[in-house]
């Protein structure tokens, strides 16, 4: 029996330790730890409600924009006026949020999860013109090559041109990237941490060149992804098979559903949104969303305890480490007392299963370069696969939506902040289901509660024993070499963890 | 051969994003800050940075350790995020010795003492920020208060905002290669330097003839000053309306929207979405000196 311990795992947002048992090279049992703790949701208690929009973004630098939008949408349903928000003030939070997620996709396969398949040490062979490629073998020359070394060794498998050629994405994915950024910022100000959106709408006053430098940029985005992004995808999973096949995990998926496609009333499960809000598993069947059916345990997390499953409603936050069982700050949310996956292979499988034809066109293909059937979507390859699939979904989708804005039309609707009330927020972050929940008394957060996309993923065992979706796919797994214990941050960044959110 | 700086930089008590916003340098590119050589003859070598560093694990721990015995006095550290310190210190850790989980209190404390000067990288890191609003549930300090409680002495400058925009970092990084470390009457009183932090945003706001005027938006899209709508323009040192955010596609006024306030010690503690109160306001203007009610 050997113990391995990766601490920090690298390339995710925040601190994760995964501490594993290994017998005859079998992964036998996991642990996942989040390692920080700030407590916002204690922080927010006392505070006018409107400044969740503001302090929730700050949970996540990576994410913000979600963490704003389903802090609005919580708002709104708090204040009365989720059915009132205009629709330019609907379109423009899509504008914003999908932009940001499309970017936070492409940051995720080429910054975050790339050095995992691709050396760039080979670019110290290249003899081609390129300026950028040639300014990296110089880099290379000077032979100070952090952050690019140290790294484990031993499974790099594309050729040197392969290599080459993706070093070259990884710049442009810099670049490409920061335009989505500057797509955000259009209409919501700056980002990281933006503005543009509130309860009630958003503060921009949108005009024609707004529109236009948006949508131009967005084909910038759109070209990347159709013509170097998902080839990329498909090409890494061709050339590791055997990632196809592993870091499966608990094959059930939820999603709440994002991007509003019409105006609607509180209940955010029941809107018609553009990913729709349902779970699945691996059958593939439609399942209808219950969000009373949340649950969320802290049994082994770092906070005092209470009996089950509590509803988020209801959550509440009071930090105890060192509390006997417990090896976490992440809580442990479940659906229907079962442990659930989310991110973007759950809103792909969730809108393939509720039969939505853009998903079915998309995924049917890919799956048909692949030569493969959709079992392939659960493994470290599927997620890649499904994230390059929404960051596609997405960017078209919002090349329709711009020109679906109208200048001088309201943005924002006014509200009076009620003496008491409760909300809820529901959206999908680029990291999956995002849920926000308030309790107001005197006109003042009485209770504030998240339950973020990495909480869902990274969360430890809950009050029955059943550990988190991470710790499942990697439990079962063979480590070839446990030095460098490739497979199992492979299966982990396929994930894209966010620990800073998954904690709050 | 291009002079080496090793960097090294330390995710605290924070969100990751400070580095996104740095990974949103237009000019320098990231790219020609950390492959090329930023400054002709100089290379920033980056040695530890958990989001974007190749390795994991015990790995990336000993280099991170090693730099810090073998560059001694001679890299910089950058840290964002606020430090949980002294009985909540184990709120944050990184990396393990002998089986225990090592403090980010205690890394500062290691890495800082011999580091050529620490930077400390956003609103957290600066001044406590957002970990440790009121009622700072983990303990978390400022780096400059853990740096004083163990009587470290390396220069220190805060680059705060939430995140701060990307050409601070860089501008205060090219300008210690090019002239090294800054005086203090090149720092504020926050030690924030006076080249981004000199002016209040209030000074140079293309809405401060609404303000002078007493013309004044009551709710999103009015035309008017922000000042209703709780904007902390008066109060915010930063060069956020000349510079502009995102490549200067836009800012945070230029959205509509108020300044949160976000490079001041006092930011998350003020209410985001009412009106300063108890602040003192310039008296320019036919509206503040009392000849003109309110438009």
């Amino acid at each position: 029996m050997a113990r391995i311990v990766i601490d920090p795992i690298t390339r995710i947002e925040g601190h994760l330790k995964i501490e594993t048992v290994v017998e005859d090279g079998v992964v036998k049992e996991t642990r996942s730890t989040g390692n920080l703790f700030r407590g916002i949701e204690l922080i927010l208690r006392g505070r006018d409600p409107r400044d969740a929009q503001v302090i929730t973004q700050r949970i996540c630098g990576v994410c913000p924009q979600s963490h704003g939008v389903a802090a609005a949408l919580n708002l709104d349903s708090a204040f009365g006026i989720a059915d009132k928000i205009p629709d330019n003030a609907r379109i423009i939070r899509n504008l914003i949020q999908g932009a940001h997620v499309a970017q936070d996709h492409i940051l995720h396969f080429y910054h975050l999860a790339a050095l995992d398949y691709v050396d760039v040490t080979d670019v110290a062979k290249y003899e081609g013109k390129d300026t950028e490629l040639n300014s990296v073998k110089d880099f290379i020359a000077r032979g100070e090559l952090g952050p690019f070394v140290p790294r484990y060794e031993g499974d790099y498998r594309l050729p040197p041109e392969v290599n080459q050629q993706a070093t070259a994405h990884y710049l442009q994915a810099l670049e490409i990237r920061r335009i989505g950024h500057e797509m955000v910022s259009i209409f919501s100000g700056k980002i990281p941490h933006s503005v543009g959106i509130v309860p009630g709408g958003v503060t921009c006053t949108p005009t024609i060149d707004m529109m236009t430098s948006y949508l131009w940029k967005l084909r910038k985005i759109q070209d990347f992804i159709n013509n170097v992004y998902i080839p990329d995808v498909l090409a890494v999973a061709g050339a590791y098979p055997d990632y196809c096949e592993i870091g499966a995990g608990c094959k059930n998926l939820l999603s709440y559903g994002a991007y509003d496609l019409e105006r609607g009333g509180p209940d955010y499960a029941q809107r018609k949104r553009l990913y729709i809000p349902g779970v699945t598993s691996d059958d593939l069947k439609p399942g209808k969303l219950d969000i009373s059916r949340i649950t969320e345990s802290v049994t082994h997390s770092w906070y005092e305890n209470y009996a089950g499953g509590r509803h988020p409603s209801q959550g509440e936050t009071k930090p105890k480490h060192g509390k006997d069982g417990a090896y976490s700050w992440v809580k442990a949310p479940r659906y229907n007392g079962k442990v659930h996956e989310v991110g973007p292979l759950a809103r792909v499988a969730v809108n393939y299963a509720h039969g939505d034809a853009v998903t079915r066109g998309l995924v049917d293909s890919a799956l048909a370069q692949l030569k493969a059937p959709p079992s392939v979507l659960f493994s470290v390859m599927g997620r890649h696969l499904a994230r390059a699939l929404c960051a596609k979904t997405v960017a078209d989708s919002l090349e329709k939506w711009v020109l679906e804005v109208k200048p001088g039309e309201p943005v924002f609707f006014e509200y009076t902040i009620p003496e008491e009330s409760t909300g809820v927020g529901l959206t999908e972050a680029a990291r999956g289901a995002l849920s926000h929940w308030i309790e107001i008394k005197d006109q003042k957060v009485a209770n504030y509660q998240c339950v973020v996309p990495t909480t869902w993923n990274a969360s430890p065992r809950d009050e029955n024993g059943n550990p988190g979706p991470i710790e499942q796919a990697i439990t079962g797994t063979k480590v070839k070499d446990k030095d460098n214990p490739f497979e199992i941050v492979r299966i982990v960044r396929s994930f894209d963890p966010c620990l800073a959110c998954a904690i709050h | 051969m291009a002079k080496e700086i090793p960097l090294v930089w330390l995710a605290a008590s924070g969100c990751t994003g400070c580095s996104i916003s740095l990974l949103n340098s237009a000019s320098p590119s990231i790219k020609n800050l950390l492959v090329d050589e930023v400054i002709p003859g100089v290379h920033i070598n980056l040695r530890f940075h958990q989001t974007i560093m190749a390795g994991s694990g015990e790995q990336v721990i000993k280099a991170l350790e090693d730099t810090a015995r073998e560059k001694k006095g001679g890299y910089v550290l950058a840290v964002d995020g606020a430090i949980p310190a002294g009985d909540k210190a184990i709120y944050c850790v990184m990396g393990e010795r002998g089986d225990k989980p090592v403090t980010m209190e205690a890394r500062l404390e290691e890495l800082a003492r011999d580091a050529l000067a620490v930077l400390a990288v956003g609103t957290c890191a600066s001044f406590g920020g957002i970990p440790a609003a009121e009622p700072n549930p983990s303990g978390a300090q400022p780096v400059k208060q853990v740096l004083e409680a163990k009587g470290i002495k390396t220069p220190l400058i805060n680059i705060p905002g939430c995140p701060p925009h990307p050409d601070w970092f860089v501008g205060t990084v090219a300008s210690i290669l090019l002239n090294g470390l800054p005086k203090a009457e090149d720092l504020d009183d926050n030690l924030r330097p006076l080249a981004f932090y000199g002016k209040l945003i209030h000074e140079n706001c293309p809405r401060r003839a609404y303000f002078d005027e007493g013309k004044f938006a009551k709710k999103y899209g009015d035309e008017g000053c922000l000042y209703e709508l709780g904007c902390k323009g008066p109060i915010t040192y930063a060069d956020c309306p000349t510079r502009r955010w995102n490549n200067g596609t836009n800012w945070v006024i230029g959205a509509g929207a108020p300044c949160q306030g976000c490079t001041q010690p006092e930011f998350p503690n003020l209410p985001c979405y009412q009106k300063l109160v108890d602040v003192e306001l310039p008296v320019i203007g036919a509206y503040w000196t009392g000849e003109k009610e309110e438009k």
